[in-house]
């Protein structure tokens, strides 16, 4: 069954705006998507009638406080299909990578080995890494990118085949090309070349699209954002192998993460709450948690079959525009919704100040990835990225306004 | 909102820049400047001759505010002597950050970007020019024949 899209806007109070009186048409979820109302709902809920800290009270006030913060990580751990005691809450995805970055790869990487990461990266799942390399001297390897916008898996074979490989960290979707990557092969991959090697996936741009089992990716790490899933900033998670997590040092340490403390020393807390240092995002993880059960009640195989058909006919209207090319797959099946675009003569600035003054909103700039800029001897691009809100009567405004900067700006 | 950002002046110097050029004769100083947050990129080539800006070129890529701004910032600049376009510059500057020109008449086409100012992300575009012709004399009064600047924040 197809989603009733005029029906699911009424529920996001922000998509009801107008700017001076054309309709607002967002575009810009891979940067953040919008939220509805149910999430609103949740964490207005616990700071008008549930409000206290969690675990450490003995009155119902504090269980109940409690329960909507761990409610929130079990209904995420079954969101994506992984066991609770292996899900970390973070301020973001970011915290999440850096999480992996300190806790296991500056405690295991040495001069001599080597990680293995692609072109593609946002600089949340480049930079943590790149960090670490330049204090312990280990190797980073780079997968480029087929002429489409694909990971060279020739390449990747290459890179590991010396066996040097003890850590992978890759995209599940890119934010600028759409790529949707093959994760599960290249976990595959890189468990033979090294049984040991760890597998990180950042999953922030597929966990709102795609169906996601981490189970069934058979990968160690999962770093995912919740503003990007109906959810409210400040909140994310690291999804990890319960095990892997247990013989792991923590990253932040303080209040909560510990069993024991002295003067001389501490030990710590069970996991996940040994890295979840100080008074966590209460009302974050129960608004998460309602973001979740409102994805699972569409369901994500709707999701992304709803994704598919816009994606589809949005290329299909920006190709039809004279001068625009885009960069990325055009094949669905190896895609998700994000779409750069260039415009032929007009910079992207240009392109989303136009659209912009029609209501329209596109990312324009690096989109966190310089290093995928320069691969592509880009500066910028316009980027269009749709979510189950929208729906193909957003075409046209987008169409109409990247007309407009063509015939306002052409030379 | 786009009529108050994008005046006609400011197209007409987008779609024909004044001084845009790749290089310029007898040039004592080059300057590239790039603004990271747009991939803006600019390369400023001056020429001084008895203490006056006696020629000046831009070349590069980026947004029609930052092409245009440079262009006008080269008309308005030529001709003066180095003290006076650092002034010049300054007013532009300040102009960009809400304040009234001291120099309108001086600032030719420049005070066309007076409204740019209302849009915060776009006045390092139409500053890029104006901070790299600054640059550019404070180079040549080092004594020095190059610089490059990544207007990071």
């Amino acid at each position: 069954m197809t989603i009733d899209v005029p029906t699911l806007r009424k529920e996001f109070p922000t998509l009801s705006r107008e700017l001076d009186g054309q309709r607002l048409v967002y575009l810009d979820s891979a940067a953040s998507s919008q939220t509805p109302t149910a999430v609103l709902d949740a964490m207005d809920h616990f700071y008008r009638w549930s409000r206290s800290n969690v675990h450490r009270g003995v009155y119902p006030l504090a269980e109940e406080a409690t329960d909507l913060y761990e409610g929130g990580r079990t209904k995420l751990a079954s969101f994506l299909d992984a066991d609770p005691r292996g899900v970390v809450f973070t301020k973001n995805a970011t915290e999440a990578c850096n999480l992996v970055a300190y806790s296991w790869v500056r405690r295991n990487l040495r001069e001599g080995d080597a990680m293995l990461s692609t072109v593609m990266e946002h600089h949340a799942n480049h930079v943590p890494f790149t960090y670490a390399a330049r204090d312990l001297g280990f190797e980073v390897r780079h997968i480029t990118l087929t002429d489409d916008g694909q990971l060279d898996l020739d390449v990747a074979r290459r890179l590991l085949a010396d066996g040097k490989v003890r850590f992978l960290a890759v995209g599940h979707v890119s934010n600028v090309l759409g790529t949707i990557n093959p994760v599960a092969e290249l976990a595959r991959m890189v468990r033979e070349a090294n049984p040991d090697a760890l597998v990180h996936v950042d999953g922030t741009q597929a966990a709102p699209h795609l169906p996601v089992s981490f189970r069934d990716l058979g990968v160690d790490f999962y770093a995912v954002t919740g503003h990007k899933m109906l959810g409210p900033t400040g909140i994310g998670a690291l999804v990890a192998r319960p095990e892997l997590l247990d013989a792991m040092d923590p990253f932040l340490s303080g209040g909560d993460m510990i069993r024991d403390v002295t003067l001389e020393g501490s030990t710590w807390n069970d996991i996940p709450h040994k890295f979840e240092a100080g008074t966590p995002m209460i009302a974050e993880a129960a608004g998460l948690g309602a973001a979740v059960d409102w994805l699972t009640d569409l369901g994500m195989t709707r999701v992304r079959e709803h994704e598919v058909a816009l994606t589809a006919a949005m290329i299909e209207a920006l190709t039809s525009i004279e001068g625009v090319t885009i960069h990325g797959p055009t094949d669905m099946a190896v895609r998700g919704g994000a779409i750069s675009f260039a415009v032929e003569g007009v910079h992207p600035h240009d392109v989303g100040a136009m659209l912009g003054s029609k209501g329209v909103c596109v990312r324009v700039g690096h989109h966190c990835t310089k290093p995928l800029m320069r691969c592509l001897k880009l500066n910028a691009t316009a980027r269009a990225s749709s979510y189950i809100y929208n729906d193909v009567d957003d075409l046209e405004p987008l169409v109409d306004g990247i007309e407009a900067a063509r015939s306002f700006f052409a030379r | 909102m786009m009529e108050d950002l994008y005046q006609e002046i400011i197209l007409d110097h987008y779609r024909k820049p004044h001084n845009r050029a790749p290089s310029l004769v007898d040039e004592d100083v080059h300057v590239h400047h790039s603004n990271p947050l747009c991939g803006d990129e600019m390369d400023l080539r001056l020429r001084v001759v008895d203490d006056r800006v006696d020629g000046l070129v831009f070349d590069g890529e980026g947004c029609s505010i930052s092409q245009a701004a440079a262009s006008a910032m080269t008309d308005a600049v030529i001709g003066r002597e180095v003290k006076d376009a650092l002034d010049l510059v300054e007013d532009f500057r300040r102009m960009m950050h809400g304040d009234d020109p001291a120099r309108p008449d001086d600032l030719l086409d420049g005070v066309a970007f007076q409204g740019v100012a209302k849009f915060p992300v776009r006045v390092k575009c139409a500053l890029l020019g104006w901070m790299a012709v600054r640059d550019a004399i404070q180079t040549y009064e080092r004594g020095a024949s190059a610089h490059t600047v990544n207007h990071e924040e």
